[in-house]
């Protein structure tokens, strides 16, 4: 662990120790990992789980989300602290417009492409050529997206 | 040994996907959120971009979600390439093809417009969200399945 990175709790929050830098990228590819051995970056499980052909992919997002909701309790409740020594503090996501909206549009190009962000950079690791067009469909959707925020009702 | 070159079982799967959230924010004081790392690549390729949501973006502060994203692009080679018994097939065929090719373009498109408007995705919200117990995070949820539910029964089924 590198101690002499570790910052106070008056750094900047923008500044990364070497630790946390690291440990983000080795989560990352835990992360790519468990996301081609879970089958959660294949179009057919997803094409599947909106047909409602299988469990699958509704067990494994339940359980996710089971274990982080189990995970941030004990957090809070035992008021662990992160290794930097800062409290963790969930920063919550607002309620407006674009939830909804937004929320169906991502849900669309989700049966769609077989993709959701994460899967995309894993589809792209494990060699498919084809993934690179959802992630240049993505990027355009998200320059789209700045272009029209203001005129949009958040 | 043999099971790891297989598919994994959801319980695995949920359970090690689960842990990413405690992971991140003890390790890096990150909450786990993918879509974010689109508008970083946005706002390092469009610095000077005349729009705010890229001008305004921390780039520094965000700069995590980058080498974050690196780190699952080089899971799924590791995966793919020394963790799977058989050839691993993620897209169907039928996506080679100038059709296929529009089709993810599109839905790409979907995806980037759609989580940025909606502030998260699968990870952010439906994740990271909901284990937060953040109610918007759970309506985003229902509505990801709602846009998917449509395209995959609805008009959706016509056109794809």
């Amino acid at each position: 662990m590198a101690e002499t990175a570790r910052p106070t709790a008056n750094d900047q929050p923008s500044r990364m120790s070497t630790f946390a830098t690291a440990s983000v990228f080795v989560i990352g590819v835990y992360l790519g990992i468990l996301f081609i051995k879970s089958e959660v970056a294949s179009w057919q499980r997803i094409h599947n789980m909106f047909l409602f052909q299988e469990a699958h992919m509704y067990l494994i997002i339940g359980t996710a989300i089971g274990l982080a909701m189990l995970s941030m309790f004990l957090i809070k409740r035992l008021q662990i602290q992160s290794v930097a020594g800062k409290p963790i503090k969930y920063e919550p996501k607002p309620y407006h417009t674009g939830v909804v909206v937004g929320g169906m549009l991502f849900g669309a190009g989700w049966a769609i492409t077989g993709a959701c962000p994460g899967p995309i950079y894993a589809q792209i690791g494990a060699g498919t050529g084809m993934a690179l067009f959802t992630f240049a469909g993505a990027m355009l959707g998200m320059f789209s997206y700045a272009a029209v925020k203001p005129k949009l009702p958040h | 040994m043999d099971w790891i070159m297989q598919p994994w079982p959801w319980w695995v799967s949920g359970i090690l996907i689960g842990l990413t959230v405690p992971l991140l924010c003890i390790l890096a004081d990150k909450a786990f959120g993918i879509s974010t790392s689109l508008q970083q690549m946005g706002a390092m390729c469009a610095p000077n971009s005349k729009f705010e949501y890229l001008n305004k973006h921390d780039r520094r502060g965000h700069l995590w979600t980058l080498i974050f994203v690196m780190g699952i692009t080089v899971g799924g080679f590791v995966a793919t390439r020394f963790l799977s018994a058989e050839p691993v097939a993620l897209l169907p065929e039928t996506f080679k093809s100038p059709a296929g090719a529009a089709k993810l373009l599109f839905g790409g498109f979907l995806i980037g417009f759609g989580t940025r408007y909606a502030g998260g995705c699968t990870s952010g919200h439906s994740i990271t969200g909901i284990a937060n117990l953040n109610w918007p995070s759970l309506l985003a949820t229902l509505c990801f399945f709602a846009g998917g539910l449509a395209v995959t029964w609805g008009l959706g089924n016509l056109l794809f």
